[in-house]
């Protein structure tokens, strides 16, 4: 294992087939912690990402905003290992620097992204992993599906499921592992207004459920206050901003709190190149 | 609500189905319908020969032709011919497809082995080949290799081509979708590549049966001791046109039992997708 495990002992995890049915019965393990160090990604002479250096505590809830072509779904993508930074560390845990093997990270992406030829519980079975072959991983699917609501469904070809129904079958794959960190791209950009709210009512009931670290990069300002406990915007390739949201929840959407930190957001995000450090924590 | 009518009406309206119950025949009927033509065309083929219009020795009637088929049946010749040409048809279906969809699989997963061998195929495809009958007689006689070979190589390229198609259009968004998830490359293989190209493999494996049938056709009418073809010419012979008639009726059987067979099997592989699927979606 590449990273530091502080919950599970250590032999445990390093063993070739893990215990499936300790590991089934015990609670979920925390949120893993993330460091990222002096990263820097860079599309051959476009640099998109430069020198971030950021600590996210195990469990905490933290929202990436940002004007399109930003860097946020960059930055994504390097913490779930869909692609490799240029320069610098991305440290899971208090370990060291993530190699290949079994990541401790899922990705929920922006379209479902389903096999359309495996049915709703296959989908969500192939969340399991290494483990999907295991007695109880069934059990567990089923489990993650009852969860989000289509236990009954799970006989059936995603072509049948409306775009929401779908989009939480993806969750359920990826909450099925019992990742210790969750990163989202902008799994809700796709749905309509009434669906999104429902499924960011649904993310906060689950988050405040597992307790993973959850790392969500969208473009609704609102969306990023109504969830996360700490708001990130980067600007041409840098966090410009790091506001920690201390509301209780559930948060009241149109609560004056959340209109007037999303003000004061939005235009920092509309202000065009001037950066003068107003709102600098 | 009263004010307001038309929404009544949208509430109660049907959903939008009556332009296609005017097409659309009574539920048992629509397997009965696919023969109304074919039957028609028997009875009017059969009065025009009784009548005279059309010659013996130009078409004999249906009943002659059945007549035919009946004496061919008795003496044991029929099926023994029919059994030789599908034997033939087959095992150059298998040894043909097997390498398409060998090199389908390979050039569509490596890029090393597509620079190397795709090109050259797509040359060697260009050449008909049928065109090639005179160059097998001469290597191989008249034997089974010689069909063997023109079989197996016309029904190479439609299942290659399709195989590499299947495989180049999977959703790159799905690959990536495994890869994060932490699939092996034979989970990748297995669960991704292979069930994403299969609609493709089997367009392949339709047309890869017409050609099959065609090829073997034509080989055996040239160059054969046995078979379909080899029975026919026979008859050409001996100026039987009603068994010359009956032979080719027997093609266009096989023909339509192996369309009847890869519909079967796109039915029973891509059950998931939505043109196959009968019930209500969402």
């Amino acid at each position: 294992m590449s990273f530091a495990d502080t919950s599970a002992p250590a032999e445990a995890r390093a063993a070739p087939l893990p215990d499936f049915e300790a590991q089934f019965r015990a609670p979920p393990a925390s949120g893993v912690s993330l460091t990222l160090r002096g990263v820097v990604k860079a599309f051959g002479p476009r640099t998109i990402l430069r020198d971030i250096d950021l600590h996210i505590p195990g469990g905490q809830f933290v929202a990436i905003v940002g004007r399109s072509g930003c860097g946020k779904s960059t930055l994504l993508r390097l913490v779930g290992g869909l692609d490799q930074s240029t320069q610098g560390q991305i440290v899971f845990g208090e370990g060291e620097p993530r190699t290949a093997g079994e990541s401790p990270v899922r990705v929920m992406f922006q379209e479902p992204r389903l096999l359309p030829w495996a049915n709703i519980l296959a989908n969500v079975e192939i969340g399991l992993g290494a483990q999907r072959k295991t007695k109880l991983a069934r059990e567990r699917a089923r489990e993650t599906l009852h969860a989000i609501g289509l236990e009954e469904r799970g006989a059936e070809w995603p072509s049948v499921l409306s775009g929401g129904q779908k989009q939480r079958v993806a969750l359920a794959r990826a909450l099925v592992s019992r990742p210790r960190l969750l990163a989202f791209d902008e799994p809700l950009g796709a749905l309509d207004a009434l669906t999104r709210i429902e499924m960011q009512q649904f993310l906060e009931k689950i988050w405040l459920r597992d307790r993973f670290t959850a790392l969500l990069v969208t473009h609704d300002v609102m969306e990023a206050l109504t969830l996360a406990d700490r708001v990130l915007m980067i600007e041409n390739g840098s966090i410009t901003l790091d506001l920690a949201i201390d509301l209780p929840r559930p948060r009241r959407r149109g609560s004056v709190d959340l209109a007037l930190l999303e003000e004061r957001i939005l235009k920092r995000l509309l202000r065009d190149e001037t950066n003068s450090p107003e709102y600098a924590i | 609500m009263s004010d307001t009518p038309w929404i009544v009406a949208a509430e109660i309206a049907p959903p939008v189905q009556r332009a296609r119950r005017w097409l659309a025949p009574p539920t048992i009927g629509r397997g009965l319908l696919a023969w109304v033509v074919p039957a028609l065309l028997l009875v009017f083929w059969q009065i025009a020969s009784s009548v005279g219009w059309i010659s013996d020795t130009v078409l004999p009637s249906p009943l002659k032709v059945a007549q035919a088929g009946w004496t061919v049946a008795k003496s044991g010749a029929l099926f023994e011919n029919v059994e030789v040409s599908f034997l033939r048809a087959m095992a150059g279906l298998v040894v043909g497809g097997a390498i398409g969809f060998a090199f389908g699989l390979a050039n569509g997963v490596s890029k090393l082995s597509e620079h190397l061998t795709d090109s050259t195929l797509q040359m060697l495809r260009n050449i008909p080949h049928l065109s090639l009958i005179p160059l097998v007689i001469l290597w191989f006689g008249i034997g089974e290799e010689a069909k063997l070979f023109l079989v197996a190589l016309g029904v190479f390229f439609p299942i290659y081509l399709n195989t590499l198609h299947g495989i180049r259009t999977i959703d790159p968004q799905l690959l990536e979708m495994g890869k994060s998830y932490g699939m092996t490359n034979s989970m990748l293989f297995m669960r991704i590549i292979l069930p994403g190209a299969m609609p493709s493999i089997l367009v392949g494996l339709r047309f890869a049966l017409g050609i099959m049938w065609l090829t073997l056709i034509v080989a055996e009418t040239i160059a054969s001791q046995s078979g379909i073809g080899y029975m026919a010419m026979q008859a050409r012979e001996f100026l039987q046109v009603d068994l010359v008639v009956f032979s080719i009726l027997i093609y266009a059987l096989l023909g339509k039992l192996a369309d009847s067979v890869a519909r079967f099997l796109e039915t029973q592989c891509l059950k998931w997708h939505p043109s196959f699927q009968s019930g209500p979606r969402a």
